[in-house]
């Protein structure tokens, strides 16, 4: 009984310094948009709305959100929708190596998403006249997503149970309408999670976003935010932190609606 | 405003031509399509270059030119990003008609077959043009690579000792500050230390600062010493006068409190050396004419101060010792400037060197100009803008003359790193000496040898 | 990748079909993945620039490249401090604290459970450049949060402890991904063998050996092989620290970085980035031995328990 106490307790004080250790960060992103003379420090504002004006007064704030969730929201999809089939087949039928071919794709997916790979990037992408397109990005972020996301969505439908596909077969349902009505709802919350994952890798990166586009009124949030310094390169504070917090909620409201319906954890709704 | 030129008309007249063949409809406008591309965007980077472009340039020209249309391609992120950027589409042989570049870049992009002299791809035109003669030849240097013309510079920059004058005053220093030599500074800086002022000197160092250590710091000083960083084909290796860059970074840096070391280190050392300059805690800060513009401006700048023209005073960078300076000079400094230069990929290539020299005639530059004050390349301009605040004619007047320019080659941002480190080594403890051969032998790795380097 | 065998074919896809509904995802892998990943495994045999004379007339190399950064210390340097970022704060740090939370967890409900899932998934989404800034703001020298509440002015965390300073940022921001795993992976573990476990005596590390990793080693392999690639490869410290003070938290993707696009030197970025690669497949040949070896006792152990 005292054991459990202390275990309760302890228990309890990993929570709130968990707690407070996952806050403290987020504190700026609430206080220096709202401050008249933002710093780097998190401070009690003096408090105005001006700079929610001025980041409205930028010709391509606003327009950059929507261009973020086009494309965020593509490839979120397209990943989804082709590693959930890709990860399907892989895990209902047995194909020699592919555990190894997943890894080999998920290791060269990090060749892929660095630094050194943007002129093979670039090239590919001009050659394919996807320059200066949403497609372009979307194409080339999810081709970088896609293995991880099949390698976790795979693990996910091993975990399945097969019972109910067998019935549904009995009962002469095709592949695909099996994979839409028994497996997908089974694996929804580990879908939605994914695809919560996808958009917010999209949604930070910038190297491949800014060499793919060239047109600013198709640039993301993340390009967009990068231009919000001086000629010499100091931060706009004002801005920055005010776009920062504008920037954010839209993939926050995503993540709070996918969890309100979908639920968000890596498993499906049955236990076996 | 004024009339086109005639290679414009022959131009105009035969794109004119082509698309009545065409399509039937002389009168539709933007049948060719030029770009401009520049790290510049409204409402971010640069805002007013970007507004001037899309307000004034594109309008004004495209009145000359009926069936032109000019497109803007804006960016404003960081410089190493936007050339990346360009070095893509160019290799591609794609791109904006008319680029603004670092001047800096134009060798190393030369030498890729990036971009053409502007005579090759722009014509005949391009030598008869009539600003040349408003650009100082040494203001020219800034677009020639190998003898040849590749861009038209916009302006340039010179370096000074910024001084807070309050704080002199303090310190028993006189209100009109002229140090003619390292010593003279030091010594300076001991007596504001003395005063109380936390951080007498602030001369960048460090890779934090990134370039800003190399031209604001180790170059300027090292041309006061009497050499620069690559001369008659040979870099600068571990001479007396690197040693002695090194060694005036260690009497600020190297446990005398003259300057905060590490705020050399911080990611962000930069931007708080300026606001603690605004702040009156730093006394002596090395900066371009930049810092007077944009970071201490009273109303617009990102650390301003309010009595920034009472307060602030200026003066050249000495070199050691009076007459030591490069070209037997009592002093130095270090320019650098943008240009802007032709795509040699571009469909309409003498068009786009109409394009190109409009947006450097007198009224395009004035008009680029508005409001703010910076040197221009145009001497004509500057004559009539400069008046309006003394720091920028002092520069014009004074700096410009005794300044340098960097050396345009593709290895060049490397070896900025080397200084970089090579002072960073200073300002965590080590001794000039062992900075100055740490950085001879990455010297050595980097240029291909001990053969490419000059004593 | 250790599973014995998937159930055979339950829904009746037969090999073509298969083929079919893995074919869109391997072109799109196919075409803008593995064509620019093997071609930037090429520009690392060659001098390639980015511009100068090298970038109109590259030459093909051979192994310099590698044979240059394996013999440069700051490569080497580099090495030790990813090593020791993905050890600390991806293998201790994301793993341990995500398994924690999750175990804790996981007998609460309501208001508390929400909060933490909260905050941690939100670390774990917020764009990096925005996070950037946050973590600039906590632990900046002048005014930063937390000298502000600790009451040590001056205190230069970026700059007196940066590798530190990154792995805490890390495991801040990461930690959510393992949490969620691991959550699930708990959710197999039957109540019923935990509670026979506690009344024969069990402390909890008897319990978490004994009962529960056994059964989430599969998970654990997931996890662990997919966080190390991606801390690995995570480029998010920059904003935080620019990889210095003098390089003491350059991490490899930021000296890829430096190299490749400020250095302008490609051929040697992209041969580190293949170097990058087999250093992340040893770790994962380590997973696998590690956990190969554990399944054998395990089997022993567990023999007469559910399947796994």
């Amino acid at each position: 009984m005292i054991r459990h106490t202390i275990g309760r307790l302890a228990s309890t004080v990993f929570i709130a310094v968990t707690l407070a250790l996952f806050t403290l960060p987020m504190l700026w992103l609430a206080s220096a948009p709202f401050d008249a003379t933002p710093t780097i420090t998190t401070s009690i504002p003096e408090f105005t709305l001006r700079n929610f004006a001025a980041i409205l007064d930028n010709p391509y704030a606003l327009g950059s959100i929507r261009n973020s969730v086009i494309q965020g929201g593509g490839a979120a999809a397209l990943v989804v929708v082709l590693a959930a089939l890709a990860a399907y087949a892989l895990s209902r039928v047995r194909v020699p190596g592919r555990d190894l071919l997943l890894y080999l794709l998920l290791l060269l997916s990090s060749v892929v998403t660095g630094t050194a790979a943007m002129v093979p990037v670039f090239e590919l992408a001009t050659r394919l006249d996807l320059i200066d397109t949403h497609l372009g990005v979307i194409l080339v972020v999810s081709g970088g997503l896609l293995p991880a996301g099949i390698f976790i969505l795979k693990d996910f439908m091993d975990e399945t149970p097969t019972s109910y596909e067998e019935s549904a077969r009995v009962f002469g349902a095709s592949p695909l309408q099996i994979l839409r009505h028994i497996v997908v709802p089974l694996v929804r919350p580990g879908l939605a999670t994914i695809a919560v994952w996808a958009l917010a890798s999209v949604w930070g990166g910038f190297l491949f976003q800014f060499i793919l586009l060239r047109d600013p009124d198709k640039a993301p949030g993340s390009v967009i935010l990068y231009t919000l310094f001086t000629e010499g390169g100091a931060p706009k504070l004002d801005l920055i932190s005010t776009f920062s917090l504008l920037y954010s909620l839209p993939v926050v409201a995503m993540y709070l609606f996918v969890s309100q319906r979908y639920g968000f954890r890596f498993h499906g709704g049955i236990k076996r | 405003m004024r009339l086109p030129s005639r290679p414009a008309l022959i131009a105009a007249i035969a794109a004119l031509a082509l698309t009545s063949c065409g399509t039937g409809t002389p009168s539709e406008g933007g049948s060719i399509t030029l770009t401009i591309a520049a790290n510049s965007i409204s409402g971010g980077k640069n805002s007013e270059s970007a507004d001037w472009i899309k307000r004034w340039v594109i309008p004004e020209f495209e009145k000359t030119h009926r069936n032109v249309k000019v497109l803007f391609q804006p960016s404003g992120v960081d410089d190493e990003q936007y050339k990346t950027k360009l070095a893509l589409d160019l290799k591609s042989k794609t791109g904006a008609d008319v680029i603004d570049v670092d001047g800096i870049w134009v060798g190393e992009f030369a030498q890729a077959g990036y971009i053409k002299p502007l005579a090759e791809v722009g014509g005949a035109a391009v030598d008869s043009w009539e600003g040349w003669s408003q650009i100082p030849q040494a203001v020219q240097g800034l677009g020639i690579f190998d003898g040849k013309k590749y861009g038209l510079p916009q302006g340039t920059d010179g370096r000074v000792l910024f001084y807070n004058k309050t704080l002199f005053a303090k310190a028993g220093l006189p209100e009109t500050w002229q140090p003619t030599s390292w010593q003279d500074i030091i010594d300076a800086g001991t007596k504001l230390k003395a005063a109380g002022v936390p951080t007498p000197i602030q001369i960048n160092a460090g890779s934090a600062m990134g370039e800003a250590t190399t031209m604001q710091g180790v170059l300027p000083l090292l041309a006061g010493a009497g050499a620069e960083i690559y001369t008659q084909d040979k870099w600068t290796g571990a001479n007396q006068a690197m040693k002695d860059v090194l060694g005036f970074y260690q009497q600020i840096y190297g446990g005398s409190g003259l300057g905060d070391p590490k705020l050399q280190q911080e990611a962000k050392g930069r931007d708080k050396s300026f606001a603690q300059f605004a702040q009156g805690k730093i006394a002596i800060l090395a900066e371009s004419d930049y810092f007077w513009r944009s970071v201490i401006e009273p109303n617009a700048g990102v650390a301003p101060m309010k009595n920034r023209d009472q307060a602030v005073g200026y003066a050249r960078i000495p070199a050691k010792t009076p007459g030591a300076g490069i070209r037997g000079q009592d002093h130095a400094s270090m320019s650098g400037g943008a240009v802007r230069v032709l795509n040699p990929f571009s469909k309409n290539p003498r068009l786009a060197w109409e394009l190109l020299a409009f947006m450097h005639t007198a009224a395009a530059t004035t008009s680029q100009l508005a409001g703010q004050v910076r040197i221009s390349s145009r001497t004509d301009v500057n004559d009539e803008v400069l008046t309006g605040d003394p720091m920028l004619r002092y520069i014009a007047d004074e700096v410009l003359p005794i300044t340098a320019y960097r050396p345009g080659l593709a290895v060049y941002p490397q070896v900025s790193v080397l200084l970089q480190e090579a002072t960073a080594d200073v300002v965590s403890g080590k001794s000039a000496d062992e900075a100055a051969a740490a950085y001879q032998a990455k010297l050595e790795g980097l240029v291909g040898g001990a053969a490419n380097i000059a004593g | 990748m250790v599973r014995p065998t998937s159930p055979a074919d339950a829904a009746g896809l037969g090999r073509g079909r298969a083929i079919g509904f893995v074919l869109p995802a391997l072109v799109l892998i196919g075409v803008f993945l593995v064509f620019p990943a093997l071609w930037t495994i090429y520009l690392g045999l060659t001098d390639y620039r980015l511009t100068g004379l090298a970038a109109a007339n590259p030459q093909v190399v051979g192994l310099d490249n590698y044979v240059g950064a394996l013999t440069d210390p700051e490569f080497l340097t580099s090495l030790w401090l990813t090593l020791a970022y993905v050890g600390g704060s991806a293998i201790l740090g994301q793993a341990g604290l995500g398994f924690g939370l999750a175990w804790i967890l996981r007998t609460r409900t309501g208001w508390v459970r929400r909060a933490v899932e909260g905050v941690v998934l939100l670390s774990w989404i917020l764009p990096s450049t925005v996070v950037g800034f946050l973590w600039f703001a906590l632990l900046d020298r002048d005014d930063g949060t937390l000298n502000a509440l600790l009451h040590t002015p001056g205190m230069a965390w970026l700059l007196d402890h940066p590798l530190l300073s990154i792995i805490v940022f890390n495991v801040w921001r990461g930690t959510a991904f393992s949490m969620m795993l691991y959550s699930a992976a708990l959710e197999n573990v039957p109540p019923s063998h935990l509670e026979t476990a506690r009344l024969a005596g069990a402390s909890v590390p008897q319990q978490l050996r004994d009962v529960v990793f056994p059964l989430i080693r599969r998970h654990i392999l997931t996890n662990l092989l997919l966080i190390s690639l991606w801390t690995f490869n995570d480029f998010t410290p920059f904003v935080l620290t620019g990889g210095g003070p003098e390089g003491r938290s350059e991490i490899l993707p930021i000296y890829v970085y430096n190299v490749a696009l400020r250095g302008g030197e490609l051929g040697v970025g992209a041969a580190i980035s293949f170097l990058i690669l087999l250093i992340n497949l040893v770790f994962a040949l380590a997973y696998l031995r590690l956990l190969r070896g554990q399944r054998r006792q395990q089997e022993v152990a567990a023999a007469g328990g559910p399947p796994a």
